[in-house]
């Protein structure tokens, strides 16, 4: 239960920049998500906080106390590694019970301890057995429990779900969001599923090799992406871009891809032209309205691939030589080759920088 | 392939065979035929140590255990007698444990060294010690000589033991080494690092987690070293001249030099004595010695 700030980390190995240059401060009992795609750096996040690896330049502090060259045993965290990094020659049971031997808790309550926290993750009927003779779902499930149980300040996981089917997964989502909740423990979670980490976290922080791209609650990464980067990222299927120009006709603005024309408001118009020329124009997939008949300020285009999801479909819709993905309800009867119009709300769609990436609204 | 002819499937049924056939009649010829005359020369010691005449070498008349004799009366071959079996036995037995305790603790400490610490000249190093295994005892002889000469390890009884324990052990340490850092390098980084994200002090992750994972390593030293300084024999010859601190090596080696009147069954006897421990090693640790070669560290 503390609070967890990381001031201008950053770890180097050799020439890779592996973190560059994080601040992040995670609040006592906060649920921070890590969000990013292989290697940018997560895991080394996570390893500096836990005090294996020192930053190699920059603070970390719990509480205002500066703890950067804290041993990791002082620390009190509890840490599940992505490859479960459980204790080959003990038994489950064990492996569970190692964190409170080292502390010299007393033996039944140890015992009380492992049988309740391998009952809540449903491995209490593996306690005698050896890691090697577990499968990966349930090896992740005994790191779990193993991090669990020492009742830590901060609680560590790095993509700790990942190897669960998807029933169980589920499950575990909300024991863990919870558990995290009853015990009001700090919680870092390290994971490259964006859905997981928009349904568990409190915050999410987004990073692209080693640098971090906003850090904000679920709702205004999806709504108010700092960039092109954490646009792309979060939301599935993704945002479509489109690259283009604004241009001012007698005092209305338009956004031209060179394709069609997007008359846009004068406001808004006058703020991007203010910083830049070129712009990207993004819009989400579910934001989208389809119709078949010419509409004022509709985009053309042709019905490429349909998608069914059951619950709605994904239209791929050339537009010239780019494929847009719209989201649509399966009542819509669309065959591929037909004309359709695309309508886009004004207030949901979003404009970057060309050269920068930045989000300009 | 379903829609293959039938004959066609049947041809290849008999080729599988066939084939199989064949690599086991190679893995005959290369593997067991080659170990035919290493049977027959042990089959030869025990029949001879335990009859009084063999027929063709190996088919005993009779039984008796007057070759081994040794074990309670005094050693006696033609006309000169020999020291008694069982101090002998112990000063080879000194030099065997002594090898193999300072083996397994340097070495163990070495192999975590080269395995999991990143120093200036690592990779040097370890093509350095293998280079050092290569070289054998023999051309060491006069330099080790005046060695121990300089620290007053020759010439003194068990001193000279010991001297001969330190050359021995350090002539093994290289090649032990290497062995117990593979033992290491099969413990992945992240298991050390949840023991101490757990609570350990370095000291008590290298007790309860790494020294558990790389146990069947050091066994495997530890048997080795020990094998290997209880049938040395170049250093002993060379340094020991009374014969109290003889061990059964350099004892053997005297008895079959008295070459006019050598007793055959006596000789078996005492060999078969000698090979007890590595008879005894090989057939209890067999998986543990396999295990070097397989390595890895499973539950
Ligand atoms: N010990 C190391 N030595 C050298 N480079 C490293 C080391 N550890 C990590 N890196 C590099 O640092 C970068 C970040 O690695 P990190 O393991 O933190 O990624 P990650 O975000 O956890 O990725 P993933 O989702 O695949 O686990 C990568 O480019 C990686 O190659
Ligand atoms: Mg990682």
């Amino acid at each position: 239960m503390v609070k967890v700030v990381l001031k201008e980390v950053s770890k180097y190995f050799g020439k890779v920049r592996a973190v560059d240059n994080l601040n992040l401060e995670i609040k006592d009992g906060e649920f921070v998500a890590l969000l990013g795609p292989s290697g940018c750096g997560k895991t080394t996040t996570l390893l500096m906080i836990a005090g294996i690896y020192k930053p190699t330049k920059g603070r970390i502090y719990f509480d205002n106390e500066d703890i950067t060259d804290l041993p990791p045993k002082d620390r009190n965290i509890g840490m599940v590694f992505q490859s479960y990094a459980l204790y080959p020659h003990m038994t489950v049971y064990n492996n569970i019970a190692f964190p409170l031997k080292l502390k010299k808790t007393p033996k039944h309550v140890i015992h009380e301890k492992v049988v309740k926290v391998a009952r809540l993750l449903r491995i209490d009927n593996l306690l005698d057995r050896k890691p090697s003779q577990l499968s990966g779902g349930q090896q992740q499930r005994v790191a779990l429990a193993r991090a669990l149980v020492k009742e830590p300040d901060v609680l560590l996981l790095d993509e700790p779900l990942s190897n669960l089917d998807a029933k169980l997964r589920i499950y575990m989502r909300a024991e863990l969001k919870r558990l995290q909740k009853e015990l009001k423990v700090t919680t870092i979670y390290v994971t490259h599923d964006q859905v997981e980490a928009m349904s568990m976290a409190d915050r999410i922080a987004v990073m692209n090799q080693g640098k971090l791209q906003q850090y904000a609650e679920p709702n205004i990464l999806y709504d108010k992406p700092a960039n092109i980067f954490v646009a792309g990222f979060i939301g599935n299927p993704p945002m479509n871009f489109i690259e283009g120009s604004i241009m001012e006709v007698n005092g209305e603005y338009y956004f031209d891809s060179g394709v069609f024309k997007l008359k846009i408001h004068r406001s808004l118009g006058e703020m991007i032209s203010s910083k830049t020329e070129e712009a990207i124009l993004g819009f989400r997939p579910e934001h989208i309205k389809l119709v078949t008949t010419k509409a004022p300020n509709a985009i053309k285009g042709i019905v490429y691939v349909v998608e069914p999801l059951g619950r709605d479909m994904v239209v791929n819709i050339k537009v010239n030589d780019t494929i847009i993905k719209a989201l649509a309800s399966p009542e819509i009867q669309l065959t591929p080759g037909q004309q359709i119009y695309i309508i886009l709300d004004e207030r949901k769609i979003h404009f970057f920088n060309k050269s920068t990436g930045e989000a300009i609204v | 392939m379903l829609s293959l002819p039938r004959y066609r499937i049947e041809s290849r049924k008999t080729k599988a065979l066939l084939r199989s056939i064949i690599k086991y009649l190679i893995v005959i010829v290369v593997a067991v035929i080659p170990l035919i005359p290493v049977w027959i020369m042990y089959l030869w010691l025990i029949m001879q140590s335990f009859s009084p005449k063999v027929n063709l070498g190996i088919i005993p008349l009779g039984f008796t255990l007057n070759n081994w004799r040794f074990l309670w009366s005094p050693l006696k071959m033609g006309l000169k007698t020999y020291p008694n079996i069982w101090p002998i036995t112990i000063n080879t037995l000194l030099i065997a444990l002594g090898v193999s305790g300072i083996v397994v603790l340097i070495s163990t400490l070495g192999g975590y060294a080269l395995s999991r610490m990143e120093f200036a000249g690592r990779t040097g190093m370890m093509k350095f010690i293998i280079a050092l295994h290569a070289f054998p005892s023999v051309i060491l002889l006069i330099a080790l000589f005046i060695i121990l000469n300089k620290l007053g390890l020759y010439g003194k009884g068990y001193v000279t033991l010991l001297g001969i324990t330190l050359v021995k052990a350090g002539l093994e340490i290289p090649m032990a080494s290497w062995i117990i850092k593979g033992f290491f390098d099969a413990i992945p980084w992240d298991v050390e690092w949840a023991a101490l994200v757990d609570g350990c002090t370095r000291w008590r992750l290298w007790r309860s987690i790494v020294l558990p994972l790389v146990l069947p390593g050091i066994g495997a030293i530890s048997i080795f070293s020990f094998l290997s300084g209880w049938s040395e024999f170049l250093l002993v010859f060379t340094y020991v001249k009374d014969e109290a601190y003889y061990t059964l090596p350099v004892l053997i080696y005297h008895m079959i030099g008295e070459y006019k009147m050598v007793d055959w069954g006596l000789l078996a006897a005492l060999g078969l004595f000698f090979t007890i421990p590595t008879i005894i090693f090989f057939s209890t640790s067999q998986k543990l010695l396999l295990r070097i070669y397989v390595g890895g560290v499973k539950g």
